[in-house]
């Protein structure tokens, strides 16, 4: 049987790579990816924890959170559509209107 | 019966206000109507309350009609006293108002403010009824004030025309400004009753002045000299006389209901009100008696000299109601009261005859200018348009005899009765006055007495004079213009009123004739010292020779050798010369008002208008002190205070804002959505940081 901490140490991992991967790429595609693995690596801490505790409710919460994630990146590939129509980049630097 | 009293306010004041709200929607005739039955309604009123006072024994009766001011031990209420004093006058003032109220609306015919003018009148005998039927002195004053209100409104009824069109309202405000000074000498007389009486009812200060005459001589003397002062200004006397010859500038029925008859009689009815006090004081009535007699003989001397119709019987009543005033100040009550009603009837019969004249010359002047125009057709620049001839003026008129008739008979009986020929009513109430003349002077052999008894027959047989040159002038001898030649008679609304009054004029004396004495046993009521003074034939006899002779005179000078035309000088003027301008210049008392009183007053206004409030307050106080002192505060607030500190301070803290978000907040804001992205996971580490602590 593998402990538990095995399982959460992995998805800190997991969350770390993505958190970096935010923060350090330009490819909108590649930042997109990231966040999904932030978001599977919490799945993998509910899960560890739901078995942990012998409940459901981990479990049940992992659904839901697929779910949002997939309307998510529905959502996310259609904006990078729309400024990749617009800018011809999908380079999120060249998209800073927001400058001071 | 009693209880009825108060309506007799209560009909003119309905009729006031009839007039008032619907006259602008009403004809002629329905204002008029309207205005001669409230004034009617309460003469039928008035008639009542002698049955009242029959019924009563003769005894005052009082009314409340509310209360006025109640403060401590100060109590004045409304209220009406009836007694046979004011029921005289209420009687006089609602009667001789009734005629007149008729005679104007044929009088006022097709004037501009025809409403507005019997609204005015009925106010007049509203307040003219307070003043004789109050319970008060305050009352009394009420309705003193209210005619007097009444009489300028009415003096300055054409405030359009007259001299420079201003003349008429300049006569009311004189006549408003002299009663004042009378009004200031009646204010302080009823200071000086309250303040030793603590009451102003008649019925108390009457009764303390019986009861504690003793002790009070000189306060009654004060109040009494106070109280003639008023009655000086009201009743026309020396020195006060000068506002009613002016007060002409009203309409005619004004002149005979208030400037003959009614108002100015106030000063005597209130003499004889307050006929206790003035018993106590014989400096005063002898005061009175003097006054009254010098008025009687000098506004007769002036009487001789005037032209105009209305100022010689303006001149006339200021004598005649001197005769009164000093019969009341010889003590003879009932003879002026007597007196007082005669020459209402006569006098106001006078007035209206030559309202009648006036009206009569104005068509006639009407008549003879369309006559002109039609003889010349259009030619307006010829010859025969001639001046505007005023149809007051005595010197344009004549012969009227024949065209006027009606207008010339009643005159003529008004003019022999004020000239006192026997059996008319002004020979008796005249020879009454002379009776107590020669009584107090020649019986009592006090020296006034005398005086006032040389005066008044002096001032008797200058009234038969003017009059008689006055009736030579207007109704003799041959038209001397074309407007007297056209005159004609005047409609039954103006002519009966005067029948009336011809007819009373004629009987008038049967009011206390002698040895029956009713006017005397009537008011002794009143005041138990009322009493009649019994005939006395030798001063009849006198009198009436005398007038005889004047009226002899009058006919010599003026019928024997008639004026030539309207611009030959009086027959007199040859004989008398100066004297006779003298006279004519009405002693020159307005020039001497006019020279000494007005110059000072005006100097005196000026020198507040010009050099205090305009040089001194408005120029060095305004301009300079106050004005500098608000530039230099100004400037001192808005240069250092408001734009060295307060605005500094703003633009500095402005700039201290806008420093910090250039140098701070604006280079946070990459645009770079990695750098959000940190913020956001620093503030997670933050927040869950603190967790791990707590």
């Amino acid at each position: 049987m593998i402990p538990t901490t095995y399982y959460l140490a992995l998805s800190a991992l997991l969350f770390s790579i993505g958190v970096v991967g935010v923060l350090v790429r330009r490819n909108a595609i590649i930042i997109f990816m990231a966040i999904e693995l932030m978001l599977n690596s919490a799945n993998l801490a509910f899960v560890a924890y739901a078995h942990e505790f012998g409940t459901l409710d981990g479990q049940i919460m992992v659904f839901f959170v697929m779910t949002v994630a997939a309307a998510e990146v529905a959502v996310g590939l259609a904006l990078i559509v729309a400024i990749f129509r617009s800018k011809a980049s999908i380079d999120v630097d060249q998209v800073n209107l927001l400058r001071g | 019966m009693f209880k009825l009293v108060p309506l007799i306010l209560a009909f003119p004041l309905a009729g006031m206000l009839i007039n008032t709200v619907f006259g602008r929607w009403l004809d002629e005739k329905r204002i008029g109507i309207v205005a001669s039955v409230a004034t009617a309604a309460a003469f039928v009123i008035a008639v009542l309350q002698i049955v009242a006072l029959a019924g009563n024994h003769f005894h005052a009766e009082t009314v409340l009609l509310a209360d006025w001011i109640t403060i401590g031990d100060m109590y004045l209420p409304w209220q009406m006293r009836v007694d046979t004093l004011s029921v005289t006058m209420m009687i006089l003032v609602t009667g001789v108002g009734t005629l007149i109220h008729i005679y104007a609306i044929g009088y006022m015919h097709e004037d501009l403010r025809f409403a507005r003018f019997f609204i005015y009148l009925n106010l007049f005998v509203i307040m003219m009824l307070v003043l004789v039927s109050g319970g008060n002195y305050l009352m009394l004053f009420v309705g003193w004030e209210g005619v007097g209100l009444c009489s300028y409104l009415l003096i300055g009824f054409w405030y359009d025309k007259g001299d420079d069109n201003v003349g008429n309202a300049r006569a009311g405000r004189k006549a408003f400004v002299v009663n004042r000074v009378g009004d200031l000498g009646i204010l302080i007389a009823m200071f000086l009753i309250f303040g030793a009486v603590g009451s102003l009812q008649f019925d108390d200060v009457l009764h303390f002045f019986e009861h504690h005459g003793a002790e009070v001589g000189g306060l009654a003397t004060a109040i009494t000299l106070l109280f003639l002062v008023g009655a000086a200004g009201k009743s026309a006397q020396i020195p006060f006389f000068v506002w009613l010859p002016d007060a002409m500038a009203g309409p005619t029925p004004v002149s005979a209901l208030i400037h003959a008859a009614t108002m100015v009689t106030a000063g005597i009815y209130m003499i004889a009100r307050s006929a206790p006090i003035f018993s106590l004081a014989p400096v005063s009535q002898i005061a009175v008696a003097l006054v009254g007699a010098g008025t009687a003989v000098m506004a007769g001397t002036i009487a001789v000299a005037q032209w105009d119709i209305k100022r010689v019987l303006a001149y006339s009543t200021i004598s005649q109601l001197g005769f009164m005033v000093a019969a009341v100040g010889l003590g003879g009550y009932v003879a002026g009261m007597f007196h007082l009603l005669t020459h209402a009837f006569f006098k106001a019969l006078l007035f209206l005859s030559a309202g009648s004249v006036i009206h009569g010359v104005e068509h006639g002047a009407a008549a003879s200018e369309s006559a002109a125009r039609g003889v010349a057709g259009e030619d307006h620049s010829s010859g025969a348009h001639h001046p505007h001839c005023d149809a007051q003026d005595m010197r344009n008129m004549g012969g009227l005899k024949d065209r006027m008739k009606l207008t010339f008979w009643v005159y003529l009986v008004g003019a022999v009765a004020l000239a006192g020929v026997f059996p008319l009513a002004g020979f008796w109430s005249k020879d009454e006055i002379m009776a107590d003349a020669w009584q107090v002077g020649m019986v009592e052999g006090r020296w006034h007495g005398v005086a006032v008894y040389v005066l008044l027959t002096l001032a008797a047989i200058f009234t038969a004079f003017y009059m008689t040159r006055q009736v030579v002038m207007v109704f003799f001898g041959q038209p001397r213009s074309s407007a007297a030649e056209h005159a004609t008679e005047n409609p039954p609304t103006m002519t009966t009123p005067l029948i009336v009054l011809a007819v009373l004029s004629v009987l008038g004396g049967a009011l206390n004739l002698p040895r029956v004495h009713t006017l005397g046993r009537w008011l002794e009521h009143t005041h138990h010292f009322f009493h009649g003074m019994d005939f006395n034939l030798s001063v009849a006899l006198s009198s009436t020779v005398l007038t005889l002779a004047a009226i002899w005179l009058g006919v010599r000078v003026y019928h024997r050798c008639p004026l030539e035309n309207a611009t030959a000088p009086d027959q007199l003027q040859g004989v008398l010369g100066p004297v006779f301008n003298f006279f004519q210049g009405k002693w020159y008392v307005d020039e001497l008002y006019a020279a000494t009183i007005m110059r000072l007053y005006e100097w005196k206004a000026r020198f507040l208008a010009f050099q205090v409030d305009w040089d001194f307050w408005h120029d060095f106080v305004h301009d300079r002190v106050i004005a500098a002192a608000f530039r230099g505060a100004a400037a001192a607030l808005s240069g250092p205070v408001d734009k060295g500190g307060i605005d500094r301070f703003f633009d500095g803290l402005a700039l201290l804002v806008r420093a910090f978000a250039v140098r701070i907040l604006r280079p946070l804001q990459t645009g770079y959505v990695r750098n959000y992205a940190l913020g956001v996971m620093l503030g997670v580490i933050a927040v869950l940081g603190m967790m791990l602590v707590n």
